[in-house]
């Protein structure tokens, strides 16, 4: 197993105690901050090469460097804890675990892009982990570390949270401020982007709980030591949530770059029964299929995984074993992706619906040989011709699933037109 | 509607936003903790009080789905059955909390106890398959152990 440390879910007794996290070092990295130009802070996060946790692995440093230096309007962050995508369960477990090390990233996050007000965004389903953030975040405001000229540097932050009602779009970022803002959670067409028209039209970012989380490391030990955990285009510790047919499901914290064949054998425990791997979902129900036999040396990272034909999105990895009957699977997530459309766009409102339709007749073994090209036909006319992801979201497992596994489809076809 | 107290919450959440309309989601969730379901006329002393017209408000609360506009049975059974939890027999765990609690998804028992939903993907999938009861959550669930924790509910 590969070995490593636990940084964002570290192995000691009572963490998310403000007195434990302070007695191991914590808050000492917002400190440091203080001390330095906040021009220098987004650059050692540039540096580190940190990627969003959120599902594009976007660089966070960059996404920072967008935000106006000088603003005559108040500036915004959202951290993004709306956790929603099937097969994703990672921020609930830095609530549960280490709050704190989440506060102190928000804190230098703001301190680097000069922000005053950060909304931490936490689907309502949530409630007893949105109660322990909040306590996290009361006892960090009684030690002076958020509010009024923290720690006499004269500079000033409030964090809030806001608690979401169950809907899975609200996670898309500009859908996620219409939400804040007190109304239905539709995306907003972009650009204008965040950096320039955000929450109430004022610049704004929008960054992930585990990136936050992150960013305490990076100031603590220096941008050199980060970049060189994992994988070097996509590094740092990453949380791989493992589910499906594996004996120990949960939360891993590997480095970037460690073998999915390494996470579900020797992480998770491997497949009960000893039965065979089938598929993988390796991040998250948006991302592309693979069949067992394209895994080979593929690695939990932007690159490696790209190169295979999918993505690390959320780094949700869903397992199923031999056998596991696929199309149920993807129609299920049809479904899902049907009933969280908001919508605002015709191909995915319609075509959503009409996926899930034509799945539930290769389901009950209705299906007519043309239904595989025209579940294709639809996937395809709804990719990039909508206004945010959801599309996409929705027609990419169709897609990888009728290129690698077209048997399966062939397998439910009405009798009649065998 | 909603009482003094709960008026007060409102206004201070009020604070920290820069527009009113933004406590509309905490003021939706304080009057749904308060009686178990929002009902027209606090959607409407709700609008009174953010300065908004009902039809807006109500757009929100149909729009979430954790948002009731009907009353509840004493209980909220959510069961996931999103992949994750399909994978791991989520779908024996809702026939079991169908039969246990005399309702089928989507629907309230006659008496009044139970409301069982079928629900998306909570977050929880390591720990599949799982309900929700409320706020509770219920994890590496089997038929038995659904029906253990149902029937021991008061
Ligand atoms: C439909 C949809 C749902 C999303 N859900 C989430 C989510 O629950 N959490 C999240 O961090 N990002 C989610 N995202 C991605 C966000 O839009 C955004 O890219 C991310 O929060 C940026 O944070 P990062 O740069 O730190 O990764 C979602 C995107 C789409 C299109
Ligand atoms: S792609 Fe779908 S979810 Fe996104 S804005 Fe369009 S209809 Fe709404
Ligand atoms: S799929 Fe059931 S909790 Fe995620």
């Amino acid at each position: 197993m590969t070995q490593t440390e636990h940084y964002i879910l570290p192995d000691i007794p009572e963490y998310h105690r403000i007195d434990v996290y302070e007695s191991n070092g914590g808050y000492a990295a917002f400190r440091k901050a203080l001390g330095m130009k906040p021009d220098e802070v987004t650059d050692e996060v540039k540096k580190s090469n940190l990627r969003g946790r959120g599902g594009a692995c976007f660089p966070t440093g960059l996404k920072w460097t967008f935000m106006p230096k000088t603003s005559d309007k108040p500036k915004y962050l959202a951290v993004n804890g709306d956790e929603s995508e099937p097969g994703t369960f990672k921020d609930r477990q830095i609530f549960e675990q280490n709050p704190h090390q989440l506060i102190e990233g928000i804190l230098i996050g703001c301190y680097a892009m000069g922000i005053t007000v950060a909304y931490v965004y936490i689907r309502g389903e949530y409630g007893k982990w949105i109660k322990m953030l909040q306590a996290a975040v009361d006892a960090a405001y009684e030690k002076g570390y958020i509010g009024k000229n923290i720690l006499g540097s004269g500079f000033s932050t409030e964090i809030y949270l806001h608690k979401g009602a169950g809907a899975y779009i609200c996670g898309e970022e500009s859908s996620l401020m219409n939400s804040i803002e007190g109304e239905r959670g539709y995306p907003r067409i972009k650009p204008p982007f965040p950096a320039q028209r955000g929450l109430w039209g004022c610049p704004t970012t929008i960054n992930n709980v585990e990136t936050m989380t992150n960013v305490p490391l990076i100031i603590t030990k220096g941008w050199e030591w980060y970049s060189k955990i994992g994988n070097v285009k996509h590094p740092g510790p990453i949380l791989v949530g493992i589910s499906g047919h594996v004996n120990k499901p949960g939360v891993y914290e590997v480095p970037t770059g460690v073998p999915l064949l390494e996470l579900i054998h020797t992480y998770a425990g491997g497949i009960p029964g000893d039965k065979k791997l089938k598929a993988v979902i390796p991040g998250g129900s948006s991302t592309m299929i693979l069949r067992a036999d394209q895994l080979d040396g593929v690695c939990m990272d932007a690159d490696s995984l790209k190169a295979a034909g999918s993505s690390v999105g959320t780094a949700g990895l869903i397992v199923m074993d031999e056998e596991t009957d696929l199309i149920r699977i993807l129609s299920r997530l049809a479904k899902f992706y049907h009933h969280e459309s908001c919508g605002q766009c015709t191909p995915c409102r319609e075509g959503t619906g009409w996926l899930h339709k034509v799945l539930e007749r290769f389901e009950h073994h209705q299906a007519k040989t043309e239904d595989i090209d025209l579940l294709l036909d639809i996937a395809n006319n709804i990719e990039g011709n909508t206004i945010c992801a959801l599309g996409d979201a929705a027609a990419w497992p169709v897609q990888s699933m009728v290129r690698r596994f077209r048997g399966e489809f062939e397998k439910c076809l009405a009798p009649a037109s065998h | 509607m909603l009482n003094e107290e709960n008026l007060k919450k409102i206004e201070e959440i009020g604070k920290r936003y820069p527009e009113a309309k933004a406590a509309l989601l905490p003021a939706l969730w304080i009057a749904q903790e308060q009686d178990g379901w929002i009902s027209e006329e606090t959607m409407k002393q709700i609008g009174d009080l953010l300065g908004l017209p009902y039809g807006h408000v109500l757009g929100v609360v149909t729009f979430y789905t954790m948002f009731n506009s009907k009353p509840l049975g004493t209980y909220h059974i959510e069961v996931c059955t999103n992949a994750s939890c399909q994978l791991r027999g989520s779908d024996k765990i809702l026939r079991k909390v169908e039969h246990v609690c005399s309702a089928g998804a989507g629907h309230t028992s006659p008496d009044g106890k139970w409301t069982v939903n079928e629900v998306e993907c909570m977050g929880a999938c390591g720990g599949a398959p799982m309900i929700a009861i409320g706020e509770e959550y219920y994890e590496n669930l089997t038929p038995d152990k659904v029906e253990e924790i149902l029937r021991k509910l008061p």
